[in-house]
């Protein structure tokens, strides 16, 4: 259906199937910050195993590098030798990096032939005068787009992604991360229909700390993509969901939108409902959706979306596609099945669905102190938008 | 199926535990159970085992679940009485023929899809989608009566039947049900307690005060209701709910014809 990339290379070759669509996905966050290790979602994430047929599989996990919490961790998937030392002396010209290895890896069950899997942690170089973030995304573009057979899995603070080919359970043992500790973990279990199910285009999808899990599809993957190309961002992944990353990094880091203000432009209201809306908030949608008309997903969707900072859940405007979510003490779960969530929390204080196309927001306590002046400095962005022609890095 | 596999029940009430059970097994399991005569059954710790009791063709057996079982619970039924002791999730009653289910807890989307008989009775709230598609031929009647409140897309495109949206815990922020209500409505009734605005129902139906004849239809289900689930709150006061039937049995009958 939706073309997607032009890339020459695959990474071990992309499989063909085309079949029903179903994916699972799963995450928790510890409001109080406090980190466990894998186990849990990866025994979520088995839960679900059906809504996967082993063409995908991953994880993003934060907080798992307090050794190094404020470097950009460099995940790096390679398909061919050469890409390695082209990618590494592209690195090294442009950061600092303090540490390089292997990401252990444990071939095992389904999943043995595989690209390499190399991390990073670097740091920019204080001569650099451009936004530190913006210099990275940069980066990580430049790699994915010129170098073949190298792909940046992962490029945040204190946060990593792990994916591929497989089931998530048989990933979760590739990657050894029931010896990881996060406060926050996505799982996806993959069930790819119009795009092929290979190691790059695995979910989660990130770029800084952004990550993302989906379920569904986005029909309107070929604007939403010539509108990010338009500020800088090029798709790569051969996935639709890739563009849903870059729209978070460019709506809420580069514009200063809200979660709130994101998910509405992401699953815009309809008229007739923006119609019975309070004046405020009516002139608010409808700017939103003048401006982001182009940002706007089509097609049916529940994603969870993980930053540094908490997890926020969102479902398409009409609500195609399952997710309920449930607390328990400084926990909140997000999930496509309640099963998946009762399977390492029998007993929950709260269990709900959200209302189509309303984000639901989990955030770290330590994170919540900032969201007020947030909010402030997000409506006034909102201001400065109106009439004015945004441009791109 | 291959019968002579499985294991035989002999008594009138068996308990399997779904505890790590793969969702297969343990519907061969019940399915063999009912098979040698039992007419009890619990499954305990159940997590999420899709289609469980589907196309089960047996009346008066009576299915206890314990967990939370999977997608598309008792799709396809045609008789037996399924009790949930816990939340449902999706597709519960998905084109079920006949039959009971009984759900203490809430339940997610697409609940009696395409239903065609037999009786969903949910305590809690339920998502988006739910009672699309029912459809009711001379006695068969498929009902669906839900405590809590609903999502949108309440009954789109309901051909037959009856929902009931009892609406307990709406409140300001929580309305009874949600937008495109009967959307597409062309045959069934439903009856809704609590305030409903025109703009959240389809342009295919309107909504009416109770007459006494809807009353008398709905005194002996909403008793039923009660008694199910064991509540004390009052659900008689028939002026606090609304009709909402087609008003037209061909609403595209027009789009094509001049």
């Amino acid at each position: 259906m939706t073309s997607v990339g032009t890339r020459s290379t695959f990474v071990r070759r992309p499989h063909r199937e085309k079949d029903i669509s179903a994916c699972g996905l799963i995450g928790f966050i510890n409001r109080d910050g406090r980190r466990v290790s894998g186990e849990p979602i990866i025994r979520a994430i088995i839960n679900m195993h059906d809504r996967g047929n082993g063409l995908g599989g991953g994880f993003a996990a934060y907080g798992i590098y307090p050794e190094f919490k404020d470097a950009y961790a460099l995940h790096l998937m390679y398909d061919e030798e050469n890409a390695i030392a082209e990618t590494e002396r592209l690195v090294r010209s442009r950061l600092n990096v303090a540490h390089a290895e292997a990401i252990p890896v444990f071939p095992t069950g389904t999943v043995r032939e595989h690209p390499e899997f190399r991390r990073y942690f670097t740091y920019v170089p204080d001569s650099v005068t451009m936004d530190h973030d913006d210099y990275v995304v940069r980066l990580v573009m430049e790699i994915n787009v010129r170098i073949d057979g190298a792909f940046v899995v992962s490029s945040g603070r204190n946060m990593g992604a792990f994916k591929g080919v497989g089931y998530p359970e048989d990933l979760a043992q590739f990657f050894r991360l029931d010896e990881y500790e996060a406060y926050l973990w996505t799982a996806h279990n993959r069930f790819p229909t119009n795009t092929p199910g290979w190691w790059g285009g695995a979910h989660p999808f990130t770029i800084l700390d952004w990550s993302i899990v989906h379920n569904g599809e986005i029909s309107s993957y070929g604007i939403n993509r010539r509108y990010l190309e338009s500020f800088g961002y090029v798709c790569t992944l051969m996935t639709d969901t890739e563009v849903v990353a870059y729209l978070f990094d460019l709506l809420v880091r580069r514009h200063r939108l809200t979660f709130e203000q994101a998910a509405m432009v992401m699953a815009p209201p309809f008229w007739e409902d923006i119609d019975r809306m309070p004046p405020e908030e009516r002139r608010q949608a409808t700017l939103l959706r003048q401006i982001y008309a182009s940002a706007a997903l089509n097609g049916p969707f529940a994603f969870l979306f993980g930053y540094n900072g908490g997890l926020i859940g969102l479902n398409d405007r009409v609500k195609l596609r399952p997710l309920v979510v449930a607390e328990r003490g400084d926990r909140v779960y997000m999930a496509s099945e309640e099963s998946a969530i009762r399977t390492i929390s029998p007993d929950l204080d709260r269990i709900a669905y959200p209302t189509a196309g309303q984000p639901v927001i989990a955030r770290l306590y330590a994170a919540e102190e900032d969201t007020p002046a947030n909010a402030v400095h997000s409506a006034n962005a909102l201001h400065s938008l109106e009439g004015e022609q945004v441009h791109g890095i | 199926m291959a019968s002579e596999t499985l294991p035989l029940a002999t008594a009138q009430a068996v308990t399997i535990s779904a505890a790590g059970v793969y969702y297969r097994a343990l519907n061969e399991q019940l399915r063999a159970a009912i098979r040698a005569g039992a007419m009890e059954v619990t499954l305990t710790d159940v997590t999420g085992q899709r289609y469980i009791g589907t196309g089960i063709q047996a009346p008066s057996v009576k299915i206890h679940i314990y967990g939370v079982p999977g997608e598309d619970l008792g799709a396809f039924m045609e008789g037996p009485h399924v009790i949930v002791h816990n939340n449902a999730q999706d597709g519960v009653g998905n084109t079920m023929n006949e039959g009971r289910i009984e759900v203490h807890g809430q339940a997610g989307d697409v609940i009696g899809y395409g239903m065609r008989g037999g009786r969903i009775l949910i305590k809690g709230d339920v998502g988006y989608r739910v009672g699309i598609h029912m459809k009711g031929y001379r006695e068969k009647q498929p009902l669906i009566i839900i405590g809590g409140c609903a999502g949108n897309f309440f009954g789109e495109y309901m051909a037959g039947g009856c929902q009931v949206l009892l609406g307990i815990g709406q409140s300001e922020t929580k309305p009874v049900v949600g937008h495109y209500c009967a959307t597409g409505m062309h045959g069934g009734v439903m009856y809704i307690r609590g305030t409903l605005d025109d703009h959240q129902l389809g342009k295919e139906v309107k909504q009416f005060p109770l007459d006494a004849q809807d009353r008398e239809f709905l005194t002996p289900i909403l008793a039923d209701f009660a008694a199910t689930f064991d509540l004390r709150e009052k659900l008689t006061e028939f002026e606090r709910y609304a009709k909402i039937v087609p008003v037209s049995t061909r609403p595209y009958g027009r789009l094509y014809v001049y």
